[in-house]
């Protein structure tokens, strides 16, 4: 991620967004309220959030994946693939999708066909973008399976989606999208419906696959231990804002926003455990409730008046950006109790 | 030492299926195999495990909602596994189900007020409306809701809430223990901490017994006294938590430990991996469960079942037949130590969020940007 940087000319830089707004038809309020990411080569950005939060949204929106005429797009810019596209009037080509830049979705038995073969689907997918035979299709499907660490994949690319088990259909998933050598992947939550010891196979999988390929990656997750494992950079998102961004050890050794420090103190430890959690009080509003300025407001301890106006995403320390007026928080607040 | 045990299970085995017949097979799944447990009066106790495992139906099965194939459950030191009629009516006052989707959980038509008062209806009777109404306020008050929420409907509340109302209607007969099955699993990070810390004031408060199942190693650390680790119908080990998570004696154990991501360790220096997945429930490995996914398999692990055995302590047993000569080590990394000023900033957010009062030292015209 390039931070506090406008202009992302660098050569490294694989895919940076800008600005994002973006309404739901029918709504009064945008739910995505100026969202920035940048990915560079071999770089894996996680974007971290609760649910309901735009995680999903902003890359379905990037992607062009969102129901035609749901949304409209106010501000935004994508650069990537070579490409600059002014997102208010433009969108991905279609032949990006899927070939450059590939997608694995969040839930994986809704994105595989029950009625086709493993074989035939990663082979349409290479078919479409790559051409070739049948033939040379199908052996790029099977070295692929065998990639994701598929035991047997010959016999498995005759087999159906409802055959395998959830972590198997997932590493289809991730075979699919990466069989096209994509330059970009983006994985929303990934592993969060598996087991703890598939999701170790998989992250393992996704840093190797990276280290081999210099694909820059995209994952979304709302866990903060998945962040640790596998993140470079860090997007932390609340209410269609991203709230704090930095590399990795910044954001989980000098976190800033109250928001992210609030995650940080209720996630329950493996380690230490403490008396009572810290929370973050209340839930997050609906779209329509959301408050204006810095969006976390209504949940936050320390808002003031002053929050009614935006904070901007500024530099708070080398590679670590936060949009608080109040950070750093102890040096501007003290709490008596 | 002798324990006072709330409730205690004796080799529960729990089999779906029939076989089928001449004509097709239709596979017996061993879902439940063989599982001893007590649980203590007063205390938390956790059952932790992958999916499919055989969680959920054990807990079924200690709330007799299922009855098992074989073995028995013991509540106050009885029978109640063929428990039925007028006996069983008591025994579901005893104890009460939380379940982990707190949507499809709660009837949509029914009010608030309802859904908490219907437990009510059945296990005191003798209530008027009013007083029944007055209980119905108590309840919702004691889990952290306004008395005024009893004339909404579910779908009106976010996931926490629903929870919270799905708990205030497991209060309402009384129980003397709950069993919540992934009682916070559904709900986001902030949210989930909230319903942990009431789940932990209640029990305190109440006197109440919790078994707790959840397949989140940081909530069962967090919340429980002792936990049972389970692979593919049984239990591989169980202890106090603190013991079984900084001295996991089991494989299984220690995989499953070290698979966790933190926010601790370093990128990429996971001390133990698991490879491939847990076998068929209806197809079991034979000798120990575990044999097909343990590093430290060796040929007596494919024929003999290892049994659960103590392991050092009074409370600690493990059902590995190797557990002496696998190295004990722990598996969790420790959090680092943080930086002076993170450590006062973490400390503002506590005591402004248990109710400290706040001054801004800085003024507004010097405000960041
Ligand atoms: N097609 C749509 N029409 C209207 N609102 C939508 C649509 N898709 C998503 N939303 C809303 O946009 C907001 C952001 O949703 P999004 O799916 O991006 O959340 P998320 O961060 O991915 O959450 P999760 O962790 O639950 O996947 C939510 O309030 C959601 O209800
Ligand atoms: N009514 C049933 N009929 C047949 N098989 C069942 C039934 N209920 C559960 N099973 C099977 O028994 C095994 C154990 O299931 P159970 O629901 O107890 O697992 P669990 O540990 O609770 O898993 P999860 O974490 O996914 O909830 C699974 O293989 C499941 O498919
Ligand atoms: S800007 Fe204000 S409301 Fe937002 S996080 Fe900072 S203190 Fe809280
Ligand atoms: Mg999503
Ligand atoms: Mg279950």
């Amino acid at each position: 991620m390039q931070l506090g940087d406008e202009n992302s000319a660098d050569s490294g830089t694989l895919l940076a967004l800008s600005d994002l707004v973006l309404r739901f038809k029918g709504h009064k309020n945008d739910v995505l309220d100026g969202v920035s990411l940048t990915v560079k080569r071999g770089e894996v950005v996680c974007v971290v959030g609760e649910s309901g939060c735009g995680k999903s949204v902003t890359a379905m929106a990037l992607m062009d994946l969102l129901p035609a005429g749901s949304a409209t797009i106010s501000s935004g810019n994508l650069d990537a693939c070579g490409l600059n596209l002014d997102l208010t009037s433009t969108c991905l080509p279609s032949e990006m999708r899927g070939n450059r830049i590939a997608m694995i979705f969040q839930e994986p038995m809704s994105s595989l066909n029950p009625s086709f073969t493993i074989g035939d689907q990663i082979g349409e997918a290479v078919l479409r973008h790559k051409g070739g035979t049948r033939t040379q299709a199908l052996d790029r499907a099977q070295e692929m399976l065998q990639r994701v660490g598929i035991a047997n994949p010959e016999q498995r690319l005759s087999e159906y989606p409802h055959q395998l088990s959830g972590g198997m259909r997932q590493r289809v998933m991730i075979a699919m999208a990466l069989a096209n050598d994509p330059e970009i992947l983006i994985a929303d939550e990934p592993t969060t419906a598996l087991d703890v010891t598939i999701q170790a196979q998989i992250l393992d999988l996704i840093r190797d696959l990276r280290d081999e390929t210099g694909m820059g990656t995209i994952m979304i997750t709302h866990d903060l231990g998945v962040v640790a494992e596998i993140a470079d950079t860090v997007a932390v998102m609340y209410g269609g804002q991203v709230v704090e961004q930095g590399a990795v050890g910044e954001i989980f050794n000098n976190p800033q926003h109250p928001y992210t420090i609030g995650l940080m103190s209720a996630m329950p430890r493996l380690d230490n455990p403490v008396g009572r959690l810290a929370i973050v009080p209340g839930t997050v509003p609906t779209i329509a409730n959301m408050p204006q300025g810095c969006r976390f407001r209504t949940r936050c301890v320390f808002a003031t008046q002053a929050c009614a106006e935006r904070p901007k995403l500024s530099q708070i320390a080398p590679e670590h950006d936060v949009a608080c007026h109040y950070a750093p928080l102890e040096v501007n607040v003290s709490v008596a109790i | 030492m002798k324990h006072d045990l709330i409730i205690e299970a004796i080799d529960v085995v729990k089999h779906f299926g029939d076989g089928g017949n001449w004509l097709s097979k239709s596979p017996v799944v061993q879902a439940v195999d063989g599982v001893s447990l007590q649980v203590r009066r007063g205390e938390t106790f956790a059952i932790v495990g992958e999916s499919g495992c055989g969680k959920s139906t054990l807990a079924r099965v200690l709330m007799r909602l299922l009855s098992p194939t074989s073995g028995s459950v013991l509540f106050d030191g009885k029978e109640v596994s063929t428990t039925t009629g007028a006996a069983l009516q008591s025994l579901r006052r005893e104890m009460q189900f939380i379940f982990q989707d707190p949507f499809s959980s709660l009837n949509p038509r029914m009010t608030v007020g309802k859904l908490v008062g219907e437990p009510l209806e059945v296990h005191a009777p003798e209530l008027s409306a009013q007083q029944r109404r007055e209980k119905v306020a108590d309840l919702l008050r004691k889990v952290g809701l306004r008395a005024e929420y009893a004339g909404r409907y579910p779908h009106e509340f976010s996931g926490g809430q629903r929870q919270r109302i799905g708990i205030a209607r497991a209060l309402a007969s009384g129980p003397r223990l709950i069993i919540g099955d992934e009682p916070v699993s559904a709900l986001d990070v902030s949210v989930q901490a909230q319903v942990i810390n009431l789940l932990g004031d209640l029990s305190r408060d109440m006197g109440l017994t919790l078994v707790v199942i959840a397949h989140d190693l940081g909530v069962i650390r967090h919340m429980s006294d002792r936990v049972a680790v389970m692979y593919l119908g049984r239990i591989v080990e169980s202890g106090t938590t603190e013991e079984v998570y900084t001295s996991p004696r089991h494989p299984y154990t220690k995989a499953l430990l070290a698979s966790i991501p933190t926010m601790g360790g370093k990128q990429g220096d996971r001390k133990a991996t698991v490879l491939g997945e847990m076998p068929s429930p209806s197809a079991p490995p034979s000798g120990c469960r575990f044999h097909t996914r343990c590093p430290y398999a060796q040929a007596k692990c494919k024929t003999d079942a290892p049994a659960l055995q103590g392991a050092g302590t009074d409370d600690h047993q493990v059902a590995c037949h190797f557990w002496e000569t696998i190295p004990n080590e722990a598996v969790i990394a420790e959090t680092p130590q943080k930086t002076e000023a993170v450590e006062a900033r973490f400390a503002l957010y506590r005591n402004a969020t248990d109710g400290g009062t706040v001054t801004h030292l800085l003024n507004q015209s010097t405000k960041r940007n």
